[in-house]
């Protein structure tokens, strides 16, 4: 419903926003979490691959015949679901804070 | 003939087939054909994404490459999931704001040049095809093994109802039948997985003391370097795998099926969690099968290992539960096919002849008729090249279009996004240099030449040495936009990049 109001915005409406206040505070705090967190995934998933591929120290055994690669192997599952949540989590904020946009965005018209 | 794996495969015809009468009672204009109105739910859109995702080479390929290669097998299960992430943090709720029908619209809220909107369907259809051969391909091997009857009858069984899904049905159809293969897919897995841990003496240790003696490689198949013996091949693999998926059209595409960038990050949250508890079972699908068909066997069967899944089925559950495996492998292939043909279909009709042709003054009945003809001349072609290929290597493919998505695509998607100086010359030059370099590569990589006989296409030395082009292609895509646009002339268009900015983030104006 607030799509269709909005969408006769011009081009100045968007500059408008994009200066807004509201609209900084939600891209700074989208930046300060999303940049971190994809750089540490990144590091995270290909250290598996480099480690495997460069060294031995994933074979040693942790419980029986279980090696630190597997452990390693579902780690990436766990870290994968929960970034997953926490983003969800995050993004919850993010839609307040959009639609505090939103509506001032509105108002401007 | 095998009768009850006759009757089921039966059975998924005639169900997938009721879902699609259903559907095309609904599919009246456009939107309903491409985007099922934009009126799923956050669940089924997870099912169905987890259902377009999880392939024939997911299911058949990746027990395979366990119970072949242990954990060298097992990296595919984790890039393949971690690839979400990438899909959640920086793709879905963008696309979903910018986006209307096809991955092209997103690259054309930003830049308005026909050209643009013509490579970005390009890359759509090069991709769909590649994926949906190798799909094709591995769906004649499956039935012609199943059902007795031969290759070129299999693929055309399968490219028929495929056609039909998405004639009729549209994305309605196409949807449905991707949840219903998702449930069957997952329940058909718990199933095998738990009656091999129960085999296991319901122990996780158990279960790793067993597999050292269980298959030739002995220990070594516990550990990481049976298949992947050079770390720079192993890096371009593991590259493809988690930056391929959020390139991926027919993937892309499930996003416009939800109504705001709220219910696509929803979806992709459910899909997360599906496609990762899949993925772990995985393990028992590959360790069951070594310990309890055997190497040998699931050589016999198939070098490459994809009959491993169905031949453990057999194994520990005897006729019906073979039977039952192999039509959910079936049901699998179905609904990844039709995803792929609507969304080549898609960029026909929707990016080449409404955007470009007609400048998007075709009418909603113009545009259906046009996107179902599109869908048959797609299917057409992809049956013809199909039954030609059918001596190339199903991975081979898959891992093609993997790394075409992740070069040609991706870094166009990430600069349109996030970049501010991004212009229509490094627009061009990112997906044609990812595109001619990832097929190039490929073209000289391993796969294609091997110095011994029969090994890959041609005989001889590969310039490229390693088996993927990611590591080489994904960079040169990304160099190639940067590149592109701070040596062109062209100054960026400020205005246009803050209301991409604007709309991505907030949802405001969104084609609904």
């Amino acid at each position: 419903m607030e799509a269709r109001k909005t969408k006769a915005h011009s081009e100045s409406d968007y500059s408008f926003i994009v200066q807004s206040p509201s609209f900084q505070i939600l891209l700074s705090e989208k930046k300060k979490f999303i940049i971190p967190v994809t750089i540490f995934f990144f590091c995270f998933y290909f250290a598996l691959p480099i480690l495997t591929s460069y060294s031995t120290v994933l074979n040693h055994k942790v419980i029986g015949s279980i090696t630190w690669a597997w452990v390693f192997a579902f780690l990436q599952f766990v870290m994968t679901w929960g970034l997953c949540m926490l983003y969800s989590k995050k993004a919850a904020k993010f839609d307040e804070l959009a639609n505090q946009v939103i509506q001032e965005g509105g108002k401007s018209r | 003939m095998n009768a009850p794996a006759f009757i089921m495969f039966l059975g998924i015809v005639f169900v997938t087939l009721i879902i699609t009468y259903y559907a095309s009672k609904k599919t009246k204009n456009a939107s309903e054909f491409y985007t099922a109105g934009g009126g799923l739910t956050g669940w089924q859109n997870g099912l169905a994404i987890a259902g377009d995702y999880m392939s024939a080479a997911s299911f058949l390929g990746i027990a395979g490459a366990v119970a072949l290669t242990g954990f060298d097998g097992f990296f595919y299960s984790i890039g393949f999931l971690v690839a979400y992430l990438v899909v959640l943090y920086l793709v879905a709720e963008p696309l979903r704001n910018l986006g209307k029908y096809t991955f092209a619209d997103m690259i054309a809220a930003r830049f308005n040049a026909k050209r643009i909107r013509g490579f970005a369907a390009m890359n759509t259809v090069a991709i769909s095809i590649f994926y949906m051969i190798a799909q094709l391909v591995g769906a004649g091997a499956l039935i012609k093994l199943l059902l007795g009857l031969d290759y070129t009858t299999s693929v055309l069984i399968v490219g028929v109802l495929m056609t039909v899904y998405v004639i009729f049905g549209g994305m309605h159809a196409t949807s449905w039948v991707q949840i219903i293969k998702a449930v069957l897919l997952m329940g058909g897995t718990f199933l095998i997985s738990i009656i091999v841990f129960a085999k296991f003496n319901w122990s996780i240790t158990d279960m790793f003391a067993q597999m050292k003696t269980a298959t030739p490689l002995k220990e070594a198949f516990l550990n990481p370097g049976v298949k992947y013996k050079i770390g720079l091949d192993t890096i371009s693999l593991n590259m493809g795998l988690v930056l391929g998926t959020a390139g991926l059209p027919h993937i892309l595409v499930r996003f416009f099926t939800v109504k705001d960038a709220k219910t696509a990050r929803s979806s992709v949250v459910y899909a997360t969690w599906i496609i990762g508890i899949f993925y772990v079972m995985t393990i028992f699908l590959g360790f069951g099968a070594a310990a309890f068909v055997g190497n040998s066997e699931i050589v016999a069967a198939n070098p490459a290992g994809n009959m491993a899944a169905p031949l453990l089925a057999k194994a520990i559950g005897g006729n019906m539960l073979f039977a039952f495996i192999s039509a959910v492998a079936f049901a699998t292939i179905l609904a990844v096919v039709a995803g792929l043909v609507l969304t080549a279909a898609s960029a026909f009709a929707h990016d080449f002849y409404n955007e470009i042709l007609r400048k998007g003054k075709a009418t909603e009945k113009q545009q259906v008729s046009m996107a179902r003809w599109a869908a048959i001349g797609v299917s057409v072609i992809s049956i013809i090249l199909a039954l030609g290929a059918q001596t190339l290597n199903v991975a081979f493919l898959v891992s093609l279009a993997f790394a075409v998505a992740a070069s040609a695509n991706l870094p166009v998607i990430i600069y349109t996004i996030y970049w501010k100086r991004f212009n229509t010359t490094g627009a061009v030059w990112a997906m044609l240099v990812g595109l001619i370099s990832a097929i190039g590569l490929v073209l000289m990589s391993p796969n294609v030449f091997s110095p011994e006989v029969g090994k890959a296409i041609f005989v001889g030395n590969p310039i490229f040495p390693y088996t993927t082009p990611g590591i080489v292609s994904i960079p040169l895509g990304f160099l190639a936009g940067y590149l592109g646009t701070i040596l062109s002339s062209q100054k960026a268009d400020v205005k246009k990049f803050e209301e991409v900015l604007v709309k991505s983030n907030t949802g405001i104006g969104i084609n609904r």
